[in-house]
């Protein structure tokens, strides 16, 4: 299998990110919350990157941030996934009044954009990390229920679902072997869109303030806390909003030469 | 009657039907939240007593559908309540906002669209040659950018690197048209580089997609130019769906416009928005999160009515 130079370079940049996350306490050069130098300095050899605007070290600050970003992500596109393609393949397979229903409520939260509904919903209830990633992937789901519910009934109709289905096997059964197995690659190209819906996401949430909280900080906040120093020509804040830029690229290289070696499905993207 | 007239007017009482589900949901949804807006607004250290007589002269005492119709028909009526936190009329702040929010879509949307539509044709002019590779590689990266990153960019860039434009937009009532447009620019820049480069992926797919027929070949053929072949063949049958394209991508300006009205402190709706669930004032929230909603249903529905009516088929039914 030869791999295009594209997808080659997404998957570096990918990689060294979750590297980078994961280890984060290890890799970082100054504590997350200690002020180590002057105010919004600029990039020297003790201080890769400058630091921001109380004297942190922006490198520790991005890595220790990266991961707090990529985890949140994650774990909602993967909620959004589980939700998504579990109501989609039984909206497929049982169809009638269940799909129906699934269907209308599914087109009703589409109708307004999610971060509008995020929005409302987030004025009310409390801002953690448990509630942000809640509404993050049941707002997601939706798109990833359209997907799947379209993969799943080309599928049901297929022979080898009649067969088993005039075995006798059980709903759980039919879903999970039959289904699941072949609806495989187009799912796993929507995955690296669904993870960067939600790094987009939760950068933005946390950019207008209503994301990750204080002491913790994710990408999107750190772009908050400098943006002042823009106007005096400190480019502390385009550290973090270029680690978002780059990450959201690499992931999208890899899901587009996944999507176009698996098939020509295209998930819905945005909104 | 008329086929036509009896589909528009499905879509429409859809559209109305869709919104007042909405509604339901934007107000019910939220009542069954766990949260409270009296201890909401009062704090932790609120005492029984307290709250007691805030949810009284709030109303949270009356039942949910009660509450419900009694909002619905005074929103009808354009009252929108008073805001939890100074007791301003909503609708009085809303009517100052949402002229500045509809200024700034309109310029973005101005600018955006015959761009989009003009590289689209440009790339799918020179389909696979260098235009085509850098337009698409350029407007694919600026899709995987959020608007607040591609804002700090164009930011930096404009302000600091080339000085030009300075980074507040401050918008007041006695600014000429011209203040204003000048004001506005760096978020309109931002906002088309935002939807810029969906608009013009999806005309690049729809004139490449006729591209295919047969009569492109005839023309082809017959000696006209590749420019001739696309503006008087291909473009007149993309247009629709070209055109529902943009209304979604004008629908989408309502997304971008919360967050690049907060980067450049301007005053208009989704600052407003952004501000008040930041307070938890619910009552805001609400009207405003429903006329975002409103906006963005009545764009994609008109993408379906500008579908329907750009198709001939449906136009003179046999």
């Amino acid at each position: 299998m030869r791999i295009p130079l594209s997808a080659l370079i997404g998957l570096v940049m990918t990689g060294l990110f979750v590297l980078s996350a994961l280890f984060a306490p290890w890799i970082a050069p100054y504590p997350i919350d200690a002020a180590v130098g002057q105010v919004w300095e600029g990039p020297s050899q003790q201080y890769w990157l400058g630091t921001d605007t109380i004297g942190r070290d922006i490198l520790s600050r991005l890595i220790y941030g990266g991961s707090v970003t990529i985890f949140v992500a994650l774990v909602s596109s993967l909620l959004s996934f589980g939700m998504g393609a579990f109501f989609g393949f039984l909206a497929a397979t049982r169809g009638g009044w269940i799909d129906t229903g699934l269907s209308r409520v599914v087109d009703l939260m589409m109708a307004v954009p999610s971060l509008i509904v995020a929005l409302v919903v987030l004025s009310v209830l409390p801002l953690n990390l448990t509630v942000l990633i809640l509404v993050m992937g049941v707002l997601d789901s939706t798109r990833v229920f359209r997907l799947s519910r379209a993969v799943a009934a080309d599928i049901a109709v297929m022979d080898f679902v009649e067969a088993a289905k005039l075995r006798g096997e059980r709903q759980g059964w039919i879903i999970f072997r039959e289904i699941l197995p072949n609806a495989m690659s187009p799912l796993v190209a929507e995955f690296g869109m669904r993870f960067i819906f939600a790094v987009l996401f939760i950068s933005t949430l946390s950019f207008l303030g209503l994301g990750i909280q204080p002491p913790l900080s994710d990408w999107g906040g750190m772009v908050r806390e400098n943006k002042d120093g823009l106007v005096y020509g400190k480019a502390a804040a385009l550290m973090p909003a270029l680690a978002i830029a780059v990450l959201a690229i690499s992931v999208n290289l890899v899901a587009d030469w996944i999507l176009q070696r698996t098939s020509s499905l295209k998930g819905g993207r945005g909104g | 009657m008329h086929p036509l007239i009896k589909l528009v007017a499905q879509r429409i009482a859809l559209g109305l039907i869709l919104l007042l589900a909405v509604s339901v949901v934007i107000f019910l949804g939220v009542e069954m939240l766990p949260g409270d807006t009296a201890q909401a607004i009062l704090g932790q250290s609120a005492t029984a007593e307290s709250l007691a007589n805030l949810r009284e002269s709030l109303g949270l005492n009356q039942s949910a559908a009660a509450r419900y119709f009694n909002w619905l028909g005074h929103a009808l009526q354009g009252d929108l309540g008073k805001a939890l936190t100074n007791q301003q009329d909503i609708a009085h702040a809303i009517g100052q906002r949402l002229g500045n929010t509809l200024f700034l879509a309109a310029c973005a949307g101005g600018i955006a669209v015959p761009l989009a539509i003009a590289l689209g044709l440009i790339a799918a002019r020179y389909n696979g040659r260098w235009p085509d590779k850098a337009i698409s590689g350029v407007t694919l990266a600026m899709i995987s950018l959020p608007e607040f990153v591609a804002a700090y960019f164009v930011i930096f860039l404009l302000t600091q690197v080339i000085p030009i434009l300075q980074p507040v937009s401050m918008v007041f009532p006695g600014m000429s048209f011209f203040e204003k447009l000048h004001a506005v620019a760096l978020p309109v820049i931002v906002l088309v580089m935002v939807v810029l480069a969906h608009m013009m992926r999806m005309t690049r797919a729809a004139i490449l997609n006729v591209m295919q027929s047969a009569y492109i070949e005839t023309a082809e053929l017959k000696g006209l130019s590749p420019m001739q072949v696309i503006w008087r063949h291909a473009l007149p049958n993309a247009v629709a769906p070209i055109i529902s394209v943009v209304v979604i991508n004008l629908a989408y300006l309502v997304v971008g416009v919360v967050v690049v009205e907060v980067v450049f402190s301007y005053n208009a709706l989704g600052q407003y928005l952004v501000d008040h669930v930041a307070k938890r004032d619910l009552p805001v929230v609400q009207a405003v999160g429903i006329i975002f909603a409103a906006v963005y249903i009545g764009l994609n529905i008109l993408a379906d009515l500008i579908g329907i009516i750009a198709n001939p088929r449906l136009r003179h039914p046999k």
